[in-house]
């Protein structure tokens, strides 16, 4: 692949980036495997918690390819530390219940089908191909957090209480989806990525278009944090996340099974 | 030097080894072969992102053709065009439906397809279109489960995608 060497560490942060988002969120749902309230739900998490990660797979070997340092896709996963992950604060929060876990997916995915749309159009063949084919999943995950949200908004008064909760907490991460720093900037102007800013209208359009439907309320204050995992800086909880998730790649390295 | 339909007809013995009713070009997983001098390539897609069967597939394919005195294979794993189900072969329709698993109605970009409420999904076993959706993740990433009202038989339905 012909990589413009001045265009090589912008792109390599940015696969990062989308790569992260995905193996964190990924590892999240996949924690639901076995403990769903009910059967479908637990094959339903998985299969989306899969999707993740597979798409993440794509993300990381071409940031490994980009990068051209001799890495894989296994190096980037388990081989770098906290502050190196550039993944959303949103998606590394804990699943706390299954209307958490539902909200944290709903933002990002009501967030993913335009992006996916846009990088689909990137001039980076490759990364145009992972989109379009991440797409095509990210339509049904929204499909059934959506169709999820409404049901437990518009359902009981405990179902309700639960997802108004975690909608009140999760709102303050949803900002970060609009990051944008030079790293964009300088990606954008030569077409390799959509503007995450530029989708920002259309995001909040959505999601209020689903919180009323869904009887809900949407907070008042800002959704802006100071702090952004795309700089590194992150919750408690990521740690707590690459302990688990790397634990075995780094006690053996090289290991194959 | 064998030309490329040749290696085709040699991948069509590999099952898909989630659903084995049917092989894994049958299946569109198999984009092209290619002679590099004296390495045989072969691209693969995966039909899902995170599709766990891709190494068993890749590892397939590098023993079946050394089996048949091809040494050098390699495999790559590609992205673009993305998988769609409009690559299954009316055969290969045909398979899965005789297997219990209800196929893909309609092309991929069609999204009425996509919509499994609305549009009921036809039973494989007694061709009733009085059936429900019990959840749109199955066993594979692939598939949907369902219940027929008519035959009182649960399915399982390959999605549109």
């Amino acid at each position: 692949m012909e990589i413009n060497g001045e265009i090589r560490n912008e792109l390599f942060e940015y696969l990062l980036r989308l790569g992260d988002d995905r193996l964190i969120l990924g590892h999240r749902l996949s924690e639901w495997c076995g403990h769903s309230p009910i059967l479908e739900e637990d094959i339903a998490l998985a299969n989306i918690a899969l999707d993740c990660v597979g798409q993440a797979n794509g993300f990381l070997s071409l940031a490994a390819e980009v990068e051209n340092k001799n890495r894989n896709e296994d190096d980037l996963a388990y081989f770098r530390d906290e502050t190196e992950f550039k993944n959303l604060q949103l998606v590394e929060q804990p699943n706390i219940d299954f209307a958490y876990t539902i909200v944290r997916q709903f933002f990002v995915d009501v967030f993913s089908v335009p992006f996916y749309e846009e990088l689909s159009k990137s001039k980076l063949e490759d990364l145009a191909g992972i989109a379009a084919k991440s797409l095509k999943e990210a339509k049904y995950h929204l499909r059934h957090s959506k169709s999820w949200l409404l049901r437990l908004g518009d359902g009981t008064e405990e179902s309700h209480k639960k997802i108004q909760n975690a909608v009140d907490d999760l709102w303050r991460f949803t900002g970060e989806l609009f990051f944008e720093n030079e790293v964009d900037e300088k990606l954008i102007k030569d077409n390799y990525v959509p503007s995450a800013k530029a989708i920002e209208v259309q995001w909040n359009e959505e999601v209020e278009k689903v919180i009323t439907e869904a009887t809900l309320k949407l907070p008042e204050e800002p959704n802006t944090s100071l702090r952004a995992g795309r700089n590194g800086d992150h919750t408690e909880h990521l740690g707590h996340i690459l302990a688990e998730m790397q634990i075995v790649a780094r006690s053996h390295p090289g290991a194959k099974w | 030097m064998t030309d490329t339909k040749t290696i085709i007809e040699l991948l069509t013995n590999i099952p898909d080894p989630e659903i084995p009713a049917i092989n894994i070009v049958e299946m569109g997983i198999v984009r092209e072969v290619k002679f590099n001098e004296d390495e045989l390539l072969v691209k693969i897609t995966p039909t899902y992102s995170g599709c766990p069967a891709m190494k068993a597939i890749e590892d397939e394919i590098i023993n079946e053709l050394n089996a048949q005195g091809y040494e050098k294979v390699s495999v790559k794993k590609i992205y673009n065009p993305a998988w769609s189900t409009d690559w299954l072969t009316d055969e290969a329709k045909r398979k899965l439906k005789e297997y219990g698993i209800a196929p893909p109605e309609g092309k991929a970009e069609d999204e009425f397809y996509h919509d499994l409420i609305t549009n009921p999904v036809q039973c494989p076993y007694c061709n009733s279109k009085g059936t429900k959706l019990t959840s749109e993740f199955g066993s594979t990433a692939c598939k949907s489960l369902h219940y027929c009202n008519e035959c009182q038989q649960p399915f399982e339905h390959f999605k549109c995608i």
